[in-house]
């Protein structure tokens, strides 16, 4: 039953992948990565890393493919010209790709058969779930890494604001430091022999 | 468990070659650029989960939690600096953006 749901999700993912890169509109782009994301998430529940599975649908599906989402359909891009140099790339592209995947899955079944994972030791069963374990391991081991961590979103967070802000001419803003310098002198003005029901003038 | 570590190692190998692949073949749209390298972090990811699932050890989950950090960040970053080029070319090839060149 589990390599059931192995094949499936590892076969989805790598077609959802492909599509990714291969498909026409952008949007299908990006609607495809949402699908090898939620796979991908699968596969981590297989693996029995529940809380990151749930951190990658939260993160990437949440925010990052949605983000991405935002952007294509933001730019009003003409997408075909950008694909102009598919085809002539294609075979040089195929090649390389075809040779770097057969490598890394030689040196990656090498270390799996005979690296550091050929002898695993026997589960410790300590009763906790995945995510206790996680929240032990990094708020102890690992607390400076992960200020550093939110630290890199901060900076990433701030680094995006300065990016997109844009202070168009002509559009009236408020000024905080003229509104608190603001004295009666300056505030108001006192206008006297106003007749009765006619006003005053600008 | 019934599937072992190099199935899933192949399926990340997979997904990392098919991100490459897609930065080669899309040379111009660096948005399926940006996109190739999400799937090239989430192929990283899957290693990193597979050796901390099958060595019982928590710390590869941990370090996966950061790439994924640093992949929003980069992700929010990217868009960013895409959309502000956008903005001032008007298009976002980027075989010739050499704009800075001065």
């Amino acid at each position: 039953m589990e390599a059931i749901a192995f094949y499936v999700l590892a076969v989805v993912s790598v077609v959802a992948a492909l599509m990714v890169v291969v498909s026409r509109n952008p949007v299908h782009s990006v609607l495809f990565l949402i699908l090898t994301f939620f796979t991908a998430a699968g596969l981590f529940v297989l693996l029995g890393a529940e809380f990151l599975a749930m951190l990658v649908v939260v993160v990437y599906v949440g925010a990052v493919a949605v983000l991405f989402l935002f952007v294509v359909m933001m730019l009003d891009v003409d997408f075909a010209s950008l694909r102009e140099g598919f085809v002539r790339y294609l075979p040089i592209g195929g090649i390389a790709a075809l040779v770097l995947a057969v490598e890394m899955i030689l040196v990656s079944t090498a270390v799996a058969e005979r690296g550091a994972a050929s002898h695993v030791h026997a589960v410790v069963a300590t009763g906790l779930s995945n995510t206790e374990t996680i929240g032990w391991v990094l708020y102890t081991n690992y607390a400076y890494y992960f200020e550093a961590a939110g630290m890199v979103l901060l900076v990433a967070m701030i680094g995006a604001i300065v990016l997109t802000l844009r202070h168009k001419p002509g559009i009236k803003r408020q000024n905080i430091a003229a509104q608190t310098a603001r004295t009666p002198a300056t505030g108001m003005a006192i206008i006297k022999g106003v007749k009765i029901g006619e006003g005053i003038a600008e | 468990m019934s599937v072992g570590l190099p199935a899933y190692l192949t399926v990340a190998a997979i997904l990392f070659t098919i991100g490459v692949f897609g930065i080669f073949v899309n040379r111009r749209n660096v948005i399926v650029i940006m996109m190739a390298i999400e799937l090239i972090l989430l192929a990283v990811n899957i290693n990193l989960v597979a050796f901390s699932s099958y060595l019982h050890e928590v710390t590869g989950q941990v370090f996966a939690m950061f790439v994924l950090t640093v992949a929003a960040a980069e992700a929010a970053v990217g868009l960013a600096i895409l959309v502000t080029f956008f903005r001032n070319r008007g298009d976002i090839a980027v075989d010739n953006a050499n704009m800075m060149k001065g």
